[in-house]
């Protein structure tokens, strides 16, 4: 639902604003539609988004009192806890290629609305891809954190302030380029998309169009990877430990 | 012994829930946990479906140490814990389906327990929309769904009007009787289970304070002679002014009690000659809602 209704709105706004973008060049119009989509994505929407995936996982066998029961069939522990897991990573995974697909789509769709918007002049599939699959794994911290905190608490506030708290924070970081930004997971979608500028070539490539290119695996993600998998480890243990009430 | 407890105790932070506590379930029996509310019934069963980390002690189900055989001992118990459950958002039988499917059992044995649990009409309603009844019995049919050797039911008549009790009583018997299976069963009303049950165990402040069939239960009661009187204070005040036990004394009746036929004969005689109405005089057991009373209060 998210991604249409962003992808939608920009649209609109893009078709209404046409004549002023008319005469940029297509590499500009496709960066500015995709890259307003992305930058409220790594600032908020996306920690948020994740916040909002890893409570609902977990508050249906809140809300329906069915841990007890979940724990008491004969189903490991670990499959419990990593079929949840999974299903939110899968979640997130989809959300962020709708994204992919919403933008390509009504981009395109905009250049055949509006023959005057040059969005046919580049293909940005590849770059696009890159770009929200490092969102993605720069997502994996926070959605383990968010994860075992939506377990743990039966209520919404705790995850949602802590992770509400946190994902300020991380935009003050990485916004203000601080050189260890990151090591705070809550810092990487945005130092992600950073990514994205400074990937641009000063020097135009063949055929005059500015060239970019994306780092995939930089020193964020690697970080981020690895709080994911050391938290989802965690967690399995504490699941193990926990009593359940 | 299908279930059996040594020394188990269990610590909410500094109270003691369950002290030193010693079960014996014999196979087959439907076994009778009762006790007052916060007696630590509930606790026990989350310690035997290792819920809760034992602290102490040591639990063997099916002859098997639970820490160690967890996944093999749970896949042979149907389990339902106070509040049943359940899934609102979804339809009774899709509950049933989506506990088949995550439990690997045929899609015929959803509307088999559909039936049982007389939810066949209800079951494409949405669970949030039943009845406190319906839903006991919605969880019923999720504990039986495995067929299960050991069914552990936590006040599962919790709700049920007189109707929906006596069925599930029924079916309990039923599948201990037909199918040799063996419930354990918590309540805090002994009526409710002693017209049901083989084996009691009676629980309070975490400790067991009787185990055995539920005819050594009645043994333990003791029998009273009761006497109809039309004036039973002074009645009651003569006799113990003769050196006779009266335990109680209602607005009809009083009571003593009991040794032999001879001193029932030897009270009648006495009251008459003295002057007293007597309209009746019998001998009683003493039920066994009071003597539960009577246990539990003692401790």
């Amino acid at each position: 639902m998210l991604p249409l209704l962003l992808c939608l709105l920009l649209f609109v706004g893009f078709y209404s604003k046409n004549d002023q973008l008319a005469h940029e060049p297509g590499v500009m119009l496709w960066l500015q539609f995709a890259g307003a989509i992305l930058a409220v994505m790594g600032s908020l929407i996306l920690p948020m988004l994740i916040v909002f995936i890893a409570y609902s996982v977990n508050s249906i066998e809140h809300k329906a009192d069915t841990w007890k029961t979940l724990f008491s069939l004969p189903i490991s522990k670990l499959s419990v806890f990593g079929a949840k897991y999974f299903y939110a990573f899968f979640l997130v995974f989809i959300c962020l290629l709708l994204f992919v697909l919403f933008t390509l789509g009504f981009g395109n769709l905009l250049s055949v609305v509006k023959p005057s918007l040059r969005f046919s002049e580049y293909r940005i599939e590849g770059i696009l891809t890159k770009v929200y699959f490092k969102l993605f794994l720069s997502s994996l911290g926070i959605l383990s954190i968010q994860f075992l905190l939506s377990l743990l608490f039966r209520d919404f506030l705790k995850p949602m302030g802590i992770g509400f708290v946190a994902t300020i924070t991380g935009v003050i970081l990485a916004g203000n380029s601080w050189k260890y930004a990151y090591w705070f997971p809550y810092s990487h979608p945005l130092l992600s998309i950073q990514a994205l500028e400074k990937g641009a070539h000063q020097q135009p490539g063949p055929g005059g169009m500015p060239q970019i290119t994306i780092d995939i695996f930089s020193k964020e993600i690697f970080v981020s990877l690895a709080i994911a998998v050391l938290v989802f480890i965690a967690g399995y243990f504490i699941v193990l430990k926990k009593s359940v009430k | 012994m299908v279930i059996s407890t040594e020394g188990l105790t269990f610590n909410f932070g500094h109270q003691t829930v369950v002290k030193s506590l010693s079960l014996q379930v014999p196979e087959g029996s439907i076994y009778g946990f009762l006790g007052p509310n916060g007696a630590g019934k509930t606790t026990t069963i989350k310690l035997l479906m290792n819920l809760l980390k034992t602290q102490q002690g040591s639990i063997r189900i099916f002859e098997k140490e639970l820490q160690s055989n967890r996944i093999e001992i749970l896949s042979q118990i149907g389990s339902l814990i106070e509040q049943p459950a359940i899934y609102l958002h979804m339809s009774g039988k899709e509950n049933l389906l989506n506990r088949a499917l995550l439990l690997q059992i045929p899609e015929e044995r959803v509307d088999e327990m559909l039936k049982l649990v007389h939810l066949t009409e209800a079951a494409h309603k949405k669970a949030g929309q039943y009845s406190l009844g319906m839903k006991q019995r919605l969880g019923i049919a999720l504990a039986l769904l495995p067929d299960p050797k050991l069914l552990i039911l936590d006040e599962p008549t919790n709700g049920l009007d007189p109707n929906g009790i006596i069925e599930i009583r029924e079916l309990l018997i039923r599948l201990v009787t037909k199918h040799q299976k063996t419930v354990f069963i918590s309540s805090h009303l002994l009526g409710e289970i002693e017209r049901m049950a083989t084996h009691v165990g009676i629980i309070n402040h975490g400790e067991l304070l009787f185990q055995g069939s539920i005819n050594e239960l009645q043994t333990l009661s003791q029998p009273l002679v009761q006497i109809e009187a039309e004036n039973t204070v002074d009645a009651a005040n003569f006799l113990t002014r003769n050196n006779y036990e009266v335990t109680d004394i209602t607005d009809h009746n009083f009571y003593v009690p009991y040794t032999s036929k001879q001193q029932m004969g030897e009270l009648n005689t006495l009251l008459n000659q003295n002057g007293f109405t007597i309209y009746s005089i019998s001998k009683q057991q003493k039920d066994l809602e009071k003597l539960f009373l009577a246990i539990t209060q003692n401790a």
